[in-house]
């Protein structure tokens, strides 16, 4: 590995002026498990290596009834799935965090990470799309915020500019009569990258009969991780029945754009687009009717 | 040129102090620093599970690591399992169940192992399954591997005087 300099910044601001001042040639690092592959193989050529670990913005992870769940950028696969609050509030975020890697890779991957990597594969992407995620940015001119759908703009390329980080993401109270899912499609059991990845999400009439919003998103289909929102707004005031659940995955089908690589062909990423989509809308749908996601 | 790094760690109960670069790995530092070779390298990216170590605890791959994050944390080697006098439970049965061959994996596979043990000390077969899913052995087989840490489970807990269920 070629040399570079560590600083471990113990605040936002030190880490955003680190960040700005050394520009291409810094990077954040917080578990590591993709930072230091990358250094490693060559294809990042960094001077300064800034572990932002020890930020405490960047370790939070809160949930206030009333205003939803904060996660902060650094904080681990293993303290989401974990999280009693979040088992019983959020099961959709515990179905990405406990399948990427194996126990060893969820001690360290986080959250923040999996975002900045921007791989259209990224497990955790798809699961916070759906519940409506939006990230709180740190920079030189102060903080903003973007929704999780725009922050990936190509294959390892996102939206962040010279200077900034990504600080921590913010989840809205679950709806009454809600629920997420997220899966993916590999071809062994774990320790896998997905060749399709799908989340749903679903809120229910208070009769539970009819859907009233839902959100579908989708992986590893597209140059960067996507929200199906056609998919998703076609549910929207129909009975839940077979019909509806396959005119959404052949929506979602249709909003997939896959290529053909080592992990799958096209062909083979559209079917399962299909299948998959399918597979999250009725496990959202399990959970909002069981009242899984229910806040209170 | 970047200069070297005072790390200060305590590893497998001992306060150490070491230099590194910032570019060494914690799997450097442990065999090419401190002498500690029982962790393997493996695969150097993350997939094999030879180079497990705990950090505070937790299971890591320490080739995933820098050794200056390490300052201040505690760090557990396969080094630190046994006792003075005695192998670890964990050890004993993987003799015993003549779960090694080559034994490249076998320290990976002992950590990993307790870091399930210290959190779920009556694992199902599924769950040992799925927390060694993030080692690979090229010539055992996970069959005596599994079943080996079955037994330690069992040895554990009649041990502390549980009942396994």
């Amino acid at each position: 590995m070629k040399a570079f300099e560590y600083r471990a910044p113990r605040s936002l601001s030190e880490a955003v002026a680190l960040l700005a001042e050394k520009g291409e040639k810094a990077r954040p690092l917080a578990g590591g498990t993709d930072l230091i592959v990358q250094l490693r193989g060559g294809r990042l050529d960094l001077d300064f290596v800034v572990d932002i670990k020890w930020i405490p913005e960047l370790n939070q992870l809160s949930y206030d009834p009333a205003s939803g769940l904060t996660i902060g950028a650094a904080v681990p696969c293993y303290r989401i799935y974990e999280d009693p609050v979040i088992r019983r509030v959020y099961p959709g975020l515990v179905d990405a965090a406990s399948i990427i890697g194996g126990i060893g890779i969820q001690g360290r991957a986080t959250w923040g990470g999996n975002l900045c990597n921007s791989s259209p594969s990224g497990d955790t992407i798809p699961a916070l799309m759906v519940l409506g995620a939006t990230c709180t940015i740190a920079g030189p001119n102060g903080t903003r915020t973007v929704p999780v759908e725009q922050f990936c703009t190509a294959p390892g390329r996102n939206v962040l500019r010279r200077g900034e980080m990504l600080v921590s993401f913010h989840i809205p109270v679950p709806l009454p009569h809600s629920g997420a899912y997220y899966l993916r499609f590999i071809p062994r059991n774990e320790m896998d990258i997905a060749v399709v990845g799908a989340g749903a999400s679903v809120v229910l009439s208070n009769d539970l009969s009819t859907i009233t919003a839902a959100r579908i998103a989708l992986g590893a289909v597209a140059p960067t991780p996507l929200l199906a929102e056609s998919a998703g707004n076609a549910l929207i005031g129909k009975r839940i029945s077979d019909e509806t659940i396959a005119e959404a995955a052949r929506l979602a089908q249709q909003a997939a754009r896959p290529i053909t690589d080592m992990r799958g062909t096209i062909a083979q990423r559209r079917h399962l687009v299909g299948v998959l989509t399918k597979r999250a809308l009725h496990g959202a749908i399990e959970r909002a009717q069981k009242g899984a996601s229910h806040a209170h | 040129m970047p200069t070297k790094v005072h790390v200060t760690a305590k590893i497998n109960g001992d306060e150490v102090e070491f230099l590194c670069e910032p570019r060494q790995s914690l799997l450097e530092c442990l065999r090419d620093i401190l002498n500690l070779t029982g962790t393997k390298e493996g695969c150097n990216d993350g997939n094999c599970g030879a180079c497990s170590v705990l950090l505070n605890g937790r299971l890591v791959n320490s080739c995933l690591v820098l050794g200056v994050e390490i300052d201040g944390q505690e760090v557990t080697t396969v080094e630190g399992l046994a006792g003075a006098r005695e192998l670890h439970p964990l050890q004993q049965v993987f003799l015993e169940h003549a779960a090694l061959q080559c034994g490249i994996c076998t320290p990976g596979f002992l950590v990993a192992a307790k870091a399930l043990l210290d959190r779920y000390p009556h694992p199902s077969e599924e769950q040992i399954r799925f927390w060694l899913a993030g080692n690979l052995c090229r010539c055992t087989g996970y069959d005596k591997i599994v079943r080996a840490v079955m037994d330690a489970a069992k040895k554990l807990s009649q041990r502390t005087g549980e009942v396994h269920p």
